[in-house]
């Protein structure tokens, strides 16, 4: 059985490509809220994401190598750090380099939260951090509002993906911004990678199926009953969507009304007395 | 001289909290079952379905309240639980509180810990794993002067990331200062919300003034602080849970002003202290839980605090249904970590557990306890 994770080989599938690097999962996943690090990192694995977002405040580099979150990562994935509880694009900034020194990756999850309630993206702030961050050399993956316009600011930025949301981060709702994610999805030049909200492994294949390049999902593994096997369906569900996807959707017909056998204009052959340029009574003008 | 009324008050004043609480009184079974119905379908509830679920008729519902407040702090918080630990850095007091055990003219042995006495007390609760103090003290404008708060703030951000106090109300440009020096949160009960018996209970001293310490988050949100810690002592006002509806109102009022600012909320019961201050009234134990699960209901994002005047059993039961912070392993008096017996405390706590056996009871219930949870807001 192919590893969840693994787009199966024949439908020419590219890898995911992130600053530089190749992916094969497009599953990745963020490590709050889980019971304990060992049910995380069960998780981790279950899921074969190859790329897991760790939020900075809660890493200790003081206890790294004594029960700290990153001592539960998975070896081999690659780090994603985030500025999670970052209010401002400067406080974003130094978060970010605070991680850079403790990770050396380039790579960085940028999230500008202020409204500790919805933990709603603000979009003016992240746009700033995302140039600040870019000219300070980092690989830079946007946290955004789903909004088509601010999409392509951060990708004019320089950001390496956006990643908007689906709906309100931890809500479990599922793609409620469906009608602009696949505006963004149509218009970006860099891999769409939809984040936060995704509550079931349906919805990370629906975000696969209108053409997402990944998803990433957190909460709804963290807080399931069983989070491994829920890691699991999440991997197959995103397999499942990019496959969809690549496969092709056929066309939908509209209604579900018989089609009339005969030409739609045959009607006109078979006036015996109608009009017709040739027998336009005088006087009426053309 | 006291403080003009700060924009809460004005809003205060245009709520019947106590005409609430007794109409909730009033609710039936139907009356809860409906308030849980709204609950349920993840609707906003407001203050008349609060004080619905503060009824005796809800307290015969507290399963399936607290099943409820469980779901929903699941969703909200995960499997978190924040942890921190005060530190008192003086006992010494110019206001005259009749349920404090370290209200002025209390024959108490007295003691105001030095900057470095302070430095050395913290040192101890980072090697313990704490990396959020909250910093508390009397009120005495003198010995915790605004300097000497915001140098004890200074010399322990390096420690910390994330740094509360728990003082006297300040004025705006000392909260700025605080600000500055690395402070993230300011927690000031306002112990009831009721005037008149605030009132009796707070005789003299800078506390007594109701207004000045109800606009202190009004103040302290303004100069950025970024936690703003509310709390009502329970047994002080015979109406309790008037209290805990305005309580929740204030709540609503910050988190719409303040929008970038997380609220955190606690609901101490008095328990025995030098005062030797009998509570008008007992919040029994069913009615606690209540209290808690109606508030998570009410307000999903409110941070609950629960430290350890509280027993083992009640921390345990209510960590598993809303509370999602805790103090542990505490001592309530100044240097109490490293040099004990030296001052008075400030009460005595009922879990006396150490940090670490606070920290393995939440593993074994199926929580992550969270030690670190910010990053310096200032440069170091």
């Amino acid at each position: 059985m192919t590893a969840p994770g693994l787009a199966p080989a024949g439908l020419g599938d590219e890898p995911l490509r992130v600053g530089g690097q190749a992916f094969t999962s497009r599953l990745m996943v963020g490590t709050g809220k889980f019971g304990s690090h060992a049910v995380m990192r069960d998780s981790l694995v279950a899921s074969g994401a190859e790329i897991v977002t760790v939020a900075l405040r809660r890493v200790d580099l003081a206890r790294v190598g004594e029960g700290d979150v990153l001592d539960f990562v998975p070896s081999g994935v690659t780090l994603l750090p985030n500025t999670s509880g970052a209010v401002t694009a400067e406080e974003a900034h130094r978060l970010a380099r605070l991680g850079r020194a403790a990770t050396g990756s380039q790579l960085v999850k940028l999230e500008v939260t202020p409204d500790p309630r919805t933990l709603a993206p603000d979009p003016v702030e992240t746009l700033r951090a995302a140039e600040l961050l870019v000219a300070d050399g980092f690989t830079v993956l946007p946290y955004c509002p789903a909004d088509p316009v601010l999409a392509r600011r951060l990708e004019e930025a320089g950001c390496a993906t956006v990643m908007p949301l689906g709906s309100w981060i931890g809500s479990n709702r599922g793609l409620r911004t469906r009608d602009a994610l696949e505006v963004i999805i149509e218009t970006a030049g860099v891999p769409v990678v939809v984040d936060a909200g995704l509550g079931v492994p349906s919805d990370a294949a629906e975000a696969m199926e209108i053409g997402a390049s990944a998803v990433l999902v957190n909460t709804a593994i963290a807080v399931a009953r069983d989070p491994v096997a829920m890691a699991r369906a999440f991997a197959l569900a995103t397999v499942a969507g990019r496959l969809g996807y690549l496969a092709g959707r056929g066309v939908v017909g509209t209604p579900t009304v018989a089609e009339a056998s005969s030409p739609l204009t045959g009607f006109l052959s078979s006036q015996p007395e109608g009009f017709s340029a040739s027998s336009r009574p005088e006087g009426i003008a053309p | 001289m006291s403080a003009p009324p700060g924009a809460f008050a004005k809003a205060l004043a245009g709520l019947d909290v106590a005409g609430l609480a007794a109409a909730g009184l009033r609710a039936d079974e139907a009356a809860v079952t409906a308030v849980l119905a709204t609950a349920r379908a993840g609707r906003r509830l407001g203050l008349a379905d609060l004080a619905v679920l503060l009824s005796p008729a809800a307290t015969g519902r507290l399963e399936e309240l607290a099943g409820l407040a469980r779901e929903t702090t699941l969703r909200r918080f995960g499997r978190a639980v924040r942890l921190f630990a005060p530190l008192y850095v003086s006992n010494a007091c110019l206001s005259s509180c009749t349920y404090c055990g370290f209200a002025k003219g209390l024959p108490v042995v007295r003691r105001t810990l030095s900057v470095d006495e302070t430095e050395a007390e913290a040192r101890l609760l980072a090697e313990r794993g704490f990396r959020h103090v909250l910093l508390v003290s009397g009120e005495h404008r003198v010995e915790v002067s605004a300097d000497y708060l915001v140098a004890v703030v200074e010399r322990l951000s390096p420690l910390f990331p994330a740094i509360s106090i728990e003082t006297q109300t300040w004025s705006d440009d000392t909260y700025a200062r605080l600000v500055a020096a690395g402070l993230v949160g300011a927690v000031h009960y306002q112990e009831t919300y009721d005037r008149d018996r605030y009132s009796e209970v707070h005789v003299a001293g800078w506390k007594r003034d109701f207004d000045r310490r109800l606009s202190s988050f009004e103040r302290a949100g303004d100069a950025g602080v970024r936690r703003l810690g509310l709390g009502v002592l329970l047994g002080l006002a015979v109406d309790w849970r008037a209290d805990v509806l305005a309580l929740a109102a204030h709540t609503t009022f910050l988190s719409r002003r303040f929008w970038r600012t997380e609220v955190t909320a606690a609901l101490p019961r008095i328990r025995p202290n030098a005062a030797g201050f009998p509570p008008v009234v007992v919040v029994d134990d069913a009615e606690f839980v209540q209290a808690h699960a109606a508030l998570r209901l009410y307000e999903p994002d409110l941070d609950l605090s629960l430290s350890t005047r509280e027993p083992v059993a009640m921390r345990d039961g209510l960590v598993r249904i809303a509370v999602t912070t805790m103090s542990a392993g505490s001592s309530t008096e100044p240097g109490g970590y490293g040099t004990p017996g030296n001052a008075q405390e400030q009460f005595s706590i009922s879990d006396e557990r150490p940090p670490a056996a606070v920290a393995t009871m939440l593993v074994e219930a199926g929580y992550d306890p969270v030690w670190k949870d910010a990053f310096p807001l200032v440069s170091l």
